[in-house]
């Protein structure tokens, strides 16, 4: 049995002046799977994540996502057909609270116009109810209750990381890119993470690519694997595949930590 | 101790999201709403209307604008009173080529007027930020005003370049005494700034502050940038132009484009960095403090120097007023950059735990 894939990437390259940060990278990721990319740092991950929702734009190649073919696609068109993201360095609007912050991952399904706004009637007042309802869900779901009107500079690293997963996730995407979620979290917040990315996977049926450097949390989590270094891929596979892999043992898993 | 909101549950979403979900600030806000509409109307003498209210109530609703772009979108603008200047003398074609319409229409066109120069004057927004878009503003700062005296039909080529405006009136009735005009003011300054709320605590107010904040993280969650930034301009410089309508009609009565100048821009600018960056109650604040500052250090210098039997050189007081001014700035940019609406809401906090500090 195939299943169907939700996301191609076609020997997509990347370069920034003289830096190849991206060498003819191609993988498709299944529907409803999760997939993870590792690699050293400075191996391309990020920006192949960026080239997948049209922040930076390949030399070379293509995404196809669901059956779309995208040569230059732009950071809006992606959201809208359903691709949201977290970032590596936390990318959280610093002068919101949390629940402002998770509220603008549903802009793309507000409508209501600029007098009803400003009158808060009508459409106005009707949206911002029901998103709170949709918002508020995703909130009792990363079990962040007690943080909604904090401003989000004031949280700790691990909640800010959270906040971020929940603004990606109020857009109710089908494709969720996640730059390393679990980086800098102490072992048990990282099997929060780990659960929260299983069950959004599960329940709602959202595709995952994800950057992780945890080879245990990777092992554990993922359906698929691609491996990348020096802006090449060098293997891909379901975990035990890549365990066994001996270009990436030699170039990556031997020397990790 | 009586700052509590213990006890008060909130039963829907709808509550929670109310401008003032605490009922001890509902009550803070109907008195003085009170004291505005009903109070100082019968109370104030025609100087304090004149000369401290009404100006301070102009100034609130141009910080408010500023406020709208720089704070909430942060689009730093240096030409608010170029802006002003579009609203004044907007209105005052309006009405004169139209002298049949109500005053209020006429400031409403002026407010629509000035969005769309503020929305062509914001398009440089698209590419540039920061110093090089303040440059930018720049440009309308010194443009508009020249525009201005240069074309005479703007001025109905008054040889001067100083308009008198027309007596303010709507449907035969005329707000020809100082009471009448700060009443008329009040009343479009408070709903613009309900309407300012409401913007700021809806989809568009956080498309602004994402945009300000993180503009790569807003574009993909899907906030168009360009239109956002855009209307950012447009909302804020129908503020602009309101107020300029109503410095000219219910503040001076007759103004010349070189008024509208740079030195304008920085009091507003001023105003909103000592009152609060991105806080609708902080344009009042700033505005309230500029306002009255003049007037406060003016009395607290002459009385000083009369008790110490000083005979002061003339200037001195506007010496002083220029470094207390430039001392606060630099004290608000570095301690507090939130301004007096930040120490508000912590005194606020405070109060909430009062007596019990744990
Ligand atoms: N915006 C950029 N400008 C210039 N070089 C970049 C940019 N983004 C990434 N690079 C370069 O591309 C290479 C891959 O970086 P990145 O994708 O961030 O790696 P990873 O996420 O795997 O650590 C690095 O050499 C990095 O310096
Ligand atoms: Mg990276």
């Amino acid at each position: 049995m195939t299943k169907k894939s939700i996301l191609q990437v076609n020997e997509v390259s990347l370069s920034f002046g003289g830096v190849k940060a991206l060498k003819n990278v191609s993988f498709n990721s299944e529907e409803k799977s999760i997939l993870a990319i590792i690699g050293p740092n400075g191996a391309g991950k990020s920006s192949l994540l960026n080239v997948i929702n049209g922040v930076y734009k390949p030399q070379q190649g293509e995404i196809i996502f669901k059956n779309t073919v995208w040569k230059n696609v732009i950071p809006f068109q992606a959201a809208q057909s359903g691709i949201s993201r977290t970032f590596q360095n936390i990318a959280l609007f610093k002068g919101m609270s949390v629940l402002e912050n998770i509220l603008t991952g549903r802009s793309l399904k507000m409508r209501a116009g600029l007098l009803s706004q400003g009158f808060y009637f009508g459409a106005c007042s009707r949206e911002e109810i029901e998103h709170r309802e949709v918002v508020e869900q995703i909130i009792d779901f990363l079990q962040i209750q007690h943080i909604r009107k904090t401003p989000v500079g004031r949280l700790p690293y691990g909640l800010q990381k959270r906040v971020e997963l929940a603004r990606a996730l109020a857009a109710e995407p089908e494709l969720l890119l996640l730059d390393e979620p679990m980086a800098g979290m102490n072992v048990e917040e990282k099997e929060d993470m780990s659960r929260f990315i299983l069950d959004v996977n599960e329940e709602y049926g959202t595709s995952v690519v994800l950057i992780e450097h945890d080879m245990g949390v990777v092992m554990d989590i993922s359906d698929k694997i691609v491996v990348l270094d020096y802006g090449q891929k060098i293997g891909e596979g379901t975990p035990n595949e890549i365990k066994n892999n001996q270009r990436v043992i030699d170039a990556y898993l031997g020397v990790s930590d | 101790m009586f700052y509590r909101e213990a006890g008060q549950f909130k039963k829907s979403y709808k509550e929670d999201q109310a401008i003032l979900p605490i009922l001890q600030d509902k009550i803070g806000v109907v008195v003085i709403l009170l004291i505005a509409f009903v109070a100082i109307p019968i109370l104030a003498s025609d100087y304090w209307l004149t000369a401290i209210l009404i100006p301070f109530l102009v100034f609130s609703l141009a910080a408010l604008g500023l406020n709208l772009l720089t704070g909430y979108a942060g689009q730093l603008s240096l030409g608010t009173a170029a802006f002003m200047a579009v609203g004044a003398f907007a209105a005052y074609n309006f009405e004169l080529r139209l002298p049949y319409m109500p005053a209020l229409v006429s400031f409403v066109l002026a407010g629509l007027t000035t969005a769309i120069v503020g929305i062509a004057f914001g398009i440089p927004s698209l590419r540039i930020r920061g110093f090089y878009l303040a440059v930018a503003t720049l440009a309308a700062q010194f443009f508009i005003p020249w525009l201005l005296v240069k074309v005479g039909w703007f001025t109905n080529y008054s040889s001067s370049g100083v308009i008198t405006t027309q007596p303010i009136e709507i449907l035969g009735f005329v707000f020809d005494s100082p009471a009448k005009r700060y009443f008329l003011v009040l009343s479009i300054v408070a709903f613009l700034a309900l309407v300012a709320k409401n913007l700021v605590r809806s989809n568009l107010g956080r498309a602004w502050m994402a945009v300000r904040d993180m503009d790569v993280a807003a574009e993909v969650i899907g906030i168009k940038i360009m239109r956002t930034k855009l209307i950012a301009f447009g909302v804020s410089s129908f503020y602009c132009g309101v107020a300029g309508a109503l410095y000219a009609y219910a503040y001076l009565g007759s103004v010349e484009p070189d008024g509208f100048n740079l030195d304008l821009s920085f009091r507003i600018l001023f105003m909103i960095i000592i009152g609060g960056i991105g806080s609708i109650m902080g344009s009042f604040l700033g505005a309230a403090f500029i306002t009255l500052l003049p007037i406060f250090l003016d009395i607290v210098i002459n009385e000083g120097a009369e008790i110490l039997n000083l005979k002061l050189a003339a200037g001195v007081t506007s010496i002083m007023q220029l470094l207390v001014f430039g001392g606060l700035i630099i004290f608000f940019l570095i301690v507090e950059p939130l301004g007096l609406a930040r120490l508000w809401q912590i005194a606020k906090e405070k109060l909430r735990l009062w007596p019990f500090p744990h």
